[in-house]
């Protein structure tokens, strides 16, 4: 199951060679690091934040920043910018994780909306006209690329690294300590699990990686603005992208990606220009419904599904 | 002067904010539950008062009734379909709930009603009266008037009434109240059809005044978030001193730092209480 996936990951581009079916490859990769890269908190440890962006704003405006400062090349600013949305997460980690459930959540859509209406405002970042990276590539290393190919690989690995990191966490003591914070916090502090210390370890993961996704967005668009880095809506697909396939699962986010992605490019391109809105209809349609009917996701349904197949096949 | 006008044009603005706060903070109250799609009630029901005077001529009584009656009815449809099941379920589902029916309502209303603002024709109460120098728009004036004494009312049909009391029954200790003989799920209909109907007159009072969009409600839901952390979790009273306290920053602020940085002093005093005293300011530690 797991090898089919892959394969069919690594020739997707080779399958379905089109510019268009490229495009959604692409843009498929980066929902599905993102939201592996929200899962680790949001799902693994329970904490909702719906303010990810924050994170991913970072690490999409700093390597363009330093771009259009200094001429750095994009590549080399994304370890700047995965280390800002670190420390960002130490330093709101603290006073945010006082609050839990819903408190928790307001506070990170606050926290976010503060820095993009921050960032509209500053002008040495571009205020509301936002970054642009390098136009035509002055060398490799600027991976700024005609074609979608590069960046599609490019994206593929990494997405299978921060999988690899969040498998090995999940057998870890760490990956125990998170899945009973979000059982319950008081009971895992009793057990002696540190809590506190834990909640921010994860957050900080979860911020590097996605900086990361936001670094690999920008340097693929060459261009960032507030609402693209920073708008609430980049948090609310990381969640709803994880919760559609499952939250605190490792391949819940890969699965709603894989679903959810499609589902917009086709809408997309049925409706044209105003095929973004109903985008958004449908998304918040299935989230009310995954929220009603089936909160653990997808992959919990199938896990409950398939015993019945299989019982049905031997007998 | 010109202070004095900016001052009285933000207490009126917050009694706005004050009567649809209120209504978030009694659900709050109720049941621990914050409905992230609170502005998009205040957006609709702006949207009910325009059909009513566009297609059915009424006048702004007319519309007020009409808004708080439309929402009233899909608070309590909204609780019996959707919350009355999610609030037995984890906290991410609880958080989603909201968050797609905020994002449903949302895109709906661009769908239907275009991105384009809209602002209600001239009615009853247009026009600018001169008090001591101070020009105050008539529609401001009896719509922040109107906000005080409706969020007023809600706090006495709370702290004063048979119904009242059961609603705060409920929300002392659900299961105490079911011994008592009340029917939780009755009073937390009710609730978030209040709930519901409160933000809906706000929008209907506030489309007197203001011209709107389908993306004002992602604004308000937030200063309904600002107002009840300001006023405490489930205070009505407190989200109706801290509703004018919100309307009052923001107007200041706006004068002094210029339009822009009016979000950013409110959010940020919003991310400041929710860190320093979450409790809020007249909220029980």
């Amino acid at each position: 199951m797991l090898l089919l996936l892959a394969a069919v990951l690594l020739f997707y581009p080779i399958m379905l060679p089109g510019a268009f079916y490229r495009d959604i490859g692409v843009t498929f990769l980066l929902a599905a690091i993102s939201a592996s890269a929200w899962n680790i908190v949001g799902g693994y440890a329970g904490q909702v934040s719906v303010g990810h962006s924050m994170f991913f704003g970072l690490g999409a405006y700093t390597p363009l920043v330093l771009y259009s400062l200094y001429g750095w090349p994009p590549l080399a600013g994304v370890p700047f910018g995965i280390a800002l949305s670190i420390t960002l997460a130490l330093v709101i980690g603290t006073p945010t994780f006082r609050l839990t459930g819903h408190y928790f959540s307001m506070a990170t859509i606050a926290v976010a909306e503060l820095i993009r209406i921050f960032t509209g405002t500053w002008d040495l970042v571009g205020a509301a006209i936002g970054v642009q990276g390098p136009a035509t590539a002055r060398g490799w290393w600027d991976l700024t690329f005609r074609g979608e190919l590069p960046y599609y690989y490019i994206f593929l690995a990494v997405l299978a690294f921060v999988l690899a990191v969040t498998a090995v966490i999940e057998r870890r003591r760490f990956g125990f300590y998170l899945r009973a914070i979000k059982a319950s916090e008081r009971a895992a502090r009793s057990l002696g699990v540190p809590v506190r210390r834990t909640k921010i370890q994860a957050l900080a993961l979860s911020a590097a990686f996605t900086s990361l996704a936001g670094s690999l967005y920008a340097i693929k668009t060459g261009f960032v603005d507030p609402d693209s880095g920073f708008g609430i809506l980049i948090s609310v697909q990381m969640v709803i992208v994880a919760a559609l396939g499952g939250a605190g699962t490792l391949f819940g986010p890969l699965i709603g990606a894989l679903i959810l992605i499609p589902l917009q490019s086709a809408t997309n391109s049925w409706f044209g220009g105003g095929g973004s809105g109903l985008t958004y209809i449908l998304y918040g349609g299935i989230i009310v419904l995954i929220a009603r009917f089936e909160p653990g996701g997808l992959f919990e349904l199938w896990q409950r599904l398939t015993p019945h197949f299989r019982r049905r096949a031997h007998a | 002067m010109v202070v004095v006008q900016v001052i009285v044009g933000g207490l009126l603005l917050g009694a706005i904010y004050a009567l649809f706060s209120s209504g978030l903070t009694l659900i709050w109250g109720m049941m621990n539950f914050i409905n992230f799609a609170h502005g998009e009630f205040v957006m609709l029901g702006m949207y009910v008062a325009l059909f009513v005077v566009m297609w059915l001529g009424g006048g702004p009584l007319a519309f007020g009734v009409a808004a708080a009656f439309a929402l009233a009815v899909l608070g309590v449809a909204i609780y019996l379909a959707l919350i009355r099941e999610v609030i037995r379920g984890p906290m991410l589902a609880q958080i989603l709930s909201t968050f797609g029916l905020a994002l449903l309502l949302r895109y709906t209303a661009f769908f239907v009603f275009s991105a384009n603002f809209v602002s209600l024709p001239p009615t009853a109460l247009s026009g600018t009266l001169n008090i001591a120098g101070v020009y105050v728009p008539v529609a401001q004036l009896v719509a922040g008037a109107a906000a005080i004494v409706l969020t007023m009312s809600l706090h006495m049909l709370l702290a004063h009434t048979d119904v009242g009391s059961r609603l705060l029954a409920v929300a002392e200790d659900r299961a105490a109240a079911m011994l008592m003989g009340i029917r939780p799920d009755r009073m937390q209909a009710l609730a978030w059809g209040l709930s519901a109907a409160a933000a809906g007159i706000a929008g209907a009072l506030m489309a007197t005044a203001y011209p709107w969009s389908p993306s004002v409600g992602e604004t308000f839901g937030l200063i309904a978030f600002v107002v009840v952390a300001l006023g405490g979790f489930g205070s009505v009273l407190g989200s109706l001193y801290a509703g004018l306290i919100v309307g009052l920053i923001q107007a200041v602020s706006a004068f002094w730092l210029g339009a822009i940085y009016k979000d950013i002093v409110v959010y940020g005093l919003f991310v400041a209480l929710l860190w320093l005293r979450p409790q809020g300011l007249m909220g029980k530690a």
